[in-house]
């Protein structure tokens, strides 16, 4: 498969892993901020390819992973609403919420669908006029463009029984969360590329400036990530904090403009509470005033919502890079697959799920 | 990915049930999913109370004494939206299913019986093509269907048609297929490109339009197993990877013969259209489910010629060996990635779910 095979190639992969190699001489510790990218380096082995000098710690960059319990529980709420129509991308369907997930909602007759898109969500709404569709917004500034244009749509299509149930995220302000809070450990950024894509990467350099950190927008195939990390490892070795872009057959600095417009259309920028993590200002995407009626959190009343996170789960040390999954003392025994306790352990994309499912041989 | 297995069972007056309440007190879509969730319910459920020596082979069929000869014995519900998808049709693939999980039991399918399932306003002209499709299916595998059933449900109490078959077949003495037999050394052979049937239905359902279609592989695997036979008496295990994919079925294998597996992702055949739509969808080929492909274990000295001739047959073009099996890591299934590193493949926990970004 052309343009991706090419990123998958072990000469590739091999050639940048002795390029690491002959350049590290300290110890280094870099964070991969995507879940995207998590997944790829532990599903592909690319930490053996590495010196034991570097050390990956997986970031907060799983939008299954760092939604809150209470907005968890708000979309079981409305989803075993009748006359509701939920529907989610596929893996928000298994986090579990306080008390059970949407998976389940579903197996006790709510309408709970898989989307591919929120424009189909759209769809679905038109489709049946006399009940409400609900379209569970979450994710990324990748995202984030998509379900602005589907709030779009409905207006421009006169559909009135839409709505989205938002809690999208930020990447730079969670960047300056982790590294103003002075624990963190993280020495150097692989910048999630397909939210670079949407943004730019205008953003960073004043992080990197600030905080004489090495950022490096980086692609999400093995080949793509090991040169990231040959960027910042090269970068650290040198002294140097800049912001490179190792991504750039789909990332510009400026990022796609029309998309960014569309996202300012519709929403604005509020503080926003990470799952795990707590709140952090001005660090998510809200509906606009002029675009309330398509919030579901306006439109339906459930009630006061008292949220139970499970005293076992570490997923925000885990997400701040501060404690790696198989250091958690539920790992692999009370939380597990089959039963998450957190939510890192459901996405393919989340650290606990991903060094669960591919890393069983070296705990 | 394909079908889902519904069912009701009545605790009310047995013994206490074995799949903590607390975590799910309803079935859910992912018991149905092929995974870890779906043994769970089969093993500690429903072959845990069933018990009986038959029944703990927990082959893709029953092995029957008879008379001397050995029969096998096997039953597959079908249940796939739509009904009519590109490269078949529920009515071939109840036919083809379970003649394949007679035949990955070393058995020749000889009789099957067919109940439907019919929701009311199903029209009579699609009904009628899957009673053909089910009889020119029957023809080409050599099976008669001899007895079955029909009943009807009210409009949105089915799903068009469900369709169970049930089948016996007799097994020749010298095949001895079975799943606990894979040996250290044993080379792993795949049919052929895999994932296509999911895949295919993935994309109806999605509207996913490529430059080709992508077609279910939908087919019967007795003539292709009966050419591996007469070149080898030293297939030991095989498989048909249908619902939870090629990944699933090597984990099980690892663990009911306590061994492990190593394969290699680049011997590992997958047509590059249905490779661009799993991208697209967010799947791993290896999930994804088959209906016309096997996995054979086959010892090492008659890997070669059983993979000589599988290639001499059309359903078996595109084999190849994708692995073998070691002493170390028993129950665990180790592959070598693209890039030259290595991980596990592990069985998943319910229903591949489409990632988000």
């Amino acid at each position: 498969m052309r343009y991706v095979d090419e990123y998958r190639s072990e000469a590739a992969a091999r050639a940048f892993s002795e390029k690491i190699h002959a350049i590290t001489t300290k110890e280094w510790t870099l964070m991969e901020i995507c879940g995207g990218q998590t997944h790829t380096i532990v599903k592909t082995g690319i930490e053996e390819l590495l010196p034991s000098k570097i050390t990956l710690v997986h970031g907060p960059g799983c939008p299954v992973c760092v939604t809150p319990l209470a907005i968890i529980d708000k979309a079981i709420a409305i989803a075993s609403m009748p006359g509701v129509i939920f529907t989610s991308f596929g893996d928000m369907l298994r986090v579990p919420g306080s008390s059970k997930d949407l998976l389940s909602v579903k197996a006790n007759g709510g309408d709970v669908r898989i989307v591919y898109s929120p424009l189909d969500a759209v769809m679905i709404a038109k489709q049946n006029p006399e009940k409400k569709v609900v379209f569970f917004a979450v994710g990324f500034e990748t995202t984030a463009p998509a379900n602005a244009m589907a709030v779009a749509q409905a207006e421009k299509m006169n559909v009135t029984n839409f709505s989205i149930l938002s809690s999208h995220v930020l990447v730079p302000p969670a960047m300056e969360a982790l590294l103003s809070s002075g624990v963190s450990k993280v020495q150097g950024f692989l910048a999630a590329g397909h939210v670079c894509t949407i943004m730019g990467y205008e953003e960073y350099f004043p992080i990197a400036e600030k905080y004489n950190i090495p950022i490096v927008v980086t692609g999400f195939e093995p080949v793509d990530i090991l040169q990231g990390i040959y960027m910042a490892v090269k970068q650290l070795e040198e002294g140097r904090h800049e912001v490179e872009n190792q991504y750039s057959r789909s990332v510009s600095r400026a990022g796609n403009v029309p998309a960014q417009t569309v996202i300012n259309k519709i929403f604005s920028v509020v503080d926003r509470t990470w799952r795990g993590i707590g709140e952090i200002p001005m660090s998510g995407l809200g509906l606009r005033e002029e675009y309330r009626k398509y919030d579901a959190e306006t439109i339906f009343d459930v009630g006061n919502i008292s949220v139970k996170e499970s005293p076992l789960c570490i997923s925000g040390e885990i997400m701040q890079g501060l404690k790696r999954p198989h250091e958690c003392t539920a790992f692999g025994k009370e939380c597990n697959p089959e039963h998450p306790i957190g939510a890192p352990m459901v996405s393919s994309e989340g650290a606990c799920a991903a060094y669960f499912h591919y890393g069983k041989l070296k705990k | 990915m394909s079908e889902k297995k519904n069912g009701t069972f009545d605790f009310s007056n047995g013994p206490a049930c074995p799949i903590p309440i607390a975590n799910y007190p309803a079935v859910t879509m992912a018991h149905g999913g092929g995974g870890k969730l779906t043994h769970q319910l089969i093993q500690s459920m429903i072959a845990a109370h069933f018990d009986n020596p038959a029944l703990t082979q927990l082959h893709d069929g029953a092995i029957l004494p008879s008379n001397g000869e050995k029969l096998a014995f096997s039953t597959d519900s079908y249940v796939i939206n739509p009904v009519f998808f590109p490269g078949s049709n529920i009515g071939e693939l109840s036919v083809y299913g379970t003649v394949n999980d007679l035949t990955m039991c070393g058995a020749k399918a000889k009789y099957l019986s067919t109940s439907f399932i019919i929701e009311e306003g199903l029209p009579m002209e699609e009904l009628w093509r899957i009673v053909q499709a089910m009889k020119a299916a029957a023809d080409r595998c050599g099976v008669q269907i001899v007895t079955g059933d029909t009943k009807v449900v009210d409009r949105g109490k089915g799903d068009k048609i469900f369709i169970n078959t049930a089948g016996i077949g007799t097994i020749e003495a010298d095949r001895n297929i079975d799943p606990t037999k894979a040996d250290v050394g044993d080379k792993i052979i795949v049919s052929g490109e895999i994932a296509q049937h999911g895949i295919a239905i993935m994309s109806v359902r999605q509207g996913l339009e490529f430059e080709t279609t992508i077609e279910s592989d939908c087919a019967p695997l007795n003539g292709l197993v009966d050419a591996m036979f007469e070149v080898s008496k030293n297939i030991h295990v095989l498989r048909d990877p249908t619902r939870g994919g090629v990944a699933s079925v090597l984990n099980e294998i690892a663990e009911s013969s306590k061994c492990g597996i190593r394969i290699a992702e680049e011997k590992i055949p997958v047509a590059e259209d249905v490779r661009g739509a799993c991208e697209i969808l967010g799947f791993d080929p290896l999930y994804v489910a088959n209906e016309g492909k096997l996995i054979a274990f086959v010892s090492a000295d008659d890997a070669e010629k059983v993979l000589a001739a599988m290639h001499q047959h059309p359903l078996g073009e595109k084999a190849s060996i994708i692995g073998e099996v070691v002493a170390d890591h028993p129950g665990v299934v180790v592959m070598k990635t693209s890039i030259g590193s290595s991980r596990v493949v592990d069985m998943l926990s319910g229903e591949q779910l489409p990632r988000i970004c």
